[in-house]
């Protein structure tokens, strides 16, 4: 959890499945500042591949990093995305 | 021994001025190709990726590719258009687009063989199973893709001819359709996209 001191917004999405992870994700950087980051906590386990493929081909947007973690018994995959200055 | 040097002036002459006239010559082609080159680099550079897509089903589940891939090419900040036609017209219709239908028939993966399938009623049945599906798995409706796609600027078309043959109205569709389009305004379209796909 090394990014937990910078995370400025978290976007919970569990339960969707795609395309709704990434869509929303799209809506809410939208929202945010250059330097600001955000947290995108999924179920969808394509979310992984997903939201690394769409960090890749859009401008302005970084993925810091990515994590699968167990939280009540389900898997829970987290990103992290960073509004590029 | 003058009259050599002389000579050899003189014929030196001629010689340097056809060399340089050759290097302007290639001076001013090295330009033009930089010009171009910086015209086509402005053209790759601009980033902005397109798509378009032909959507001509109007299945239940023939409903989702187009709005899955647009709403997600949006999300990469591309431009989008949706042409719709024939069936595909009926995503965009307010009253059919909450109540598309599966067919039971035509595919064998189904659990009932097509002779079962094909008797009166099956079809709601499928279409109940699988509206169950969906809500089970939590992929979002038709409806809710159809709002996404508006709200992020996905340019939905509903083409004029097939409107006018299938006895559809205008004011059928949702709002933030554009009508008034044919084939024409597709291809253009599509032969400035990045990506064309046919649905």
């Amino acid at each position: 959890m090394s990014y937990e001191a910078d995370i400025t917004e978290t976007l919970d999405v569990k339960g969707l499945s795609c395309p709704m992870p990434v869509v929303k994700t799209k809506q809410a950087v939208d929202g945010l500042a250059g330097g600001d980051v955000l947290e995108v906590v999924a179920t969808d386990s394509g979310s992984m591949s997903d939201i690394d493929g769409w960090a890749d081909g859009t401008d302005g947007v970084a993925l810091l990093d990515q994590e699968e973690r167990e939280e009540g018994g389900e898997s829970v995959y987290v990103h992290y995305v960073q509004v590029e200055e | 021994m003058s009259t050599e040097t002389d000579e050899s002036a003189e014929s030196d002459g001629p010689e340097l001025d056809g060399e340089e006239a050759e290097l302007a010559a290639l001076r001013a082609r090295v330009d033009e190709l930089e010009d171009q080159l910086a015209a086509v680099e402005t053209d790759v550079d601009d980033g902005q990726k397109s798509m378009v897509i032909v959507a001509t089903k109007g299945t239940l589940d023939m409903a989702y590719p187009p709005l899955i891939l647009a709403s997600t090419a949006a999300a990469f900040g591309w431009d989008v258009t949706v042409f719709h036609t024939f069936w595909g017209l009926d995503i965009l219709h307010e009253d059919h687009s909450t109540d598309l239908q599966m067919s039971s028939v035509g595919n064998p993966n189904m659990p009932v063989p097509n002779a079962i399938a094909s008797l009166p009623g099956m079809d709601r049945v499928t279409t109940k199973m699988m509206r169950k599906r969906i809500a089970d798995n939590e992929t979002a409706s038709v409806e809710e893709l159809l709002e996404t796609c508006f709200d992020m600027g996905v340019e939905m078309q509903a083409c004029q001819m097939t409107v006018e043959l299938m006895d559809y109205d205008e004011d059928d569709f949702y709002d933030d359709v554009t009508v008034g389009v044919g084939a024409a305004t597709a291809l253009e379209q599509m032969a400035d996209a990045d990506i064309q796909l046919l649905v």
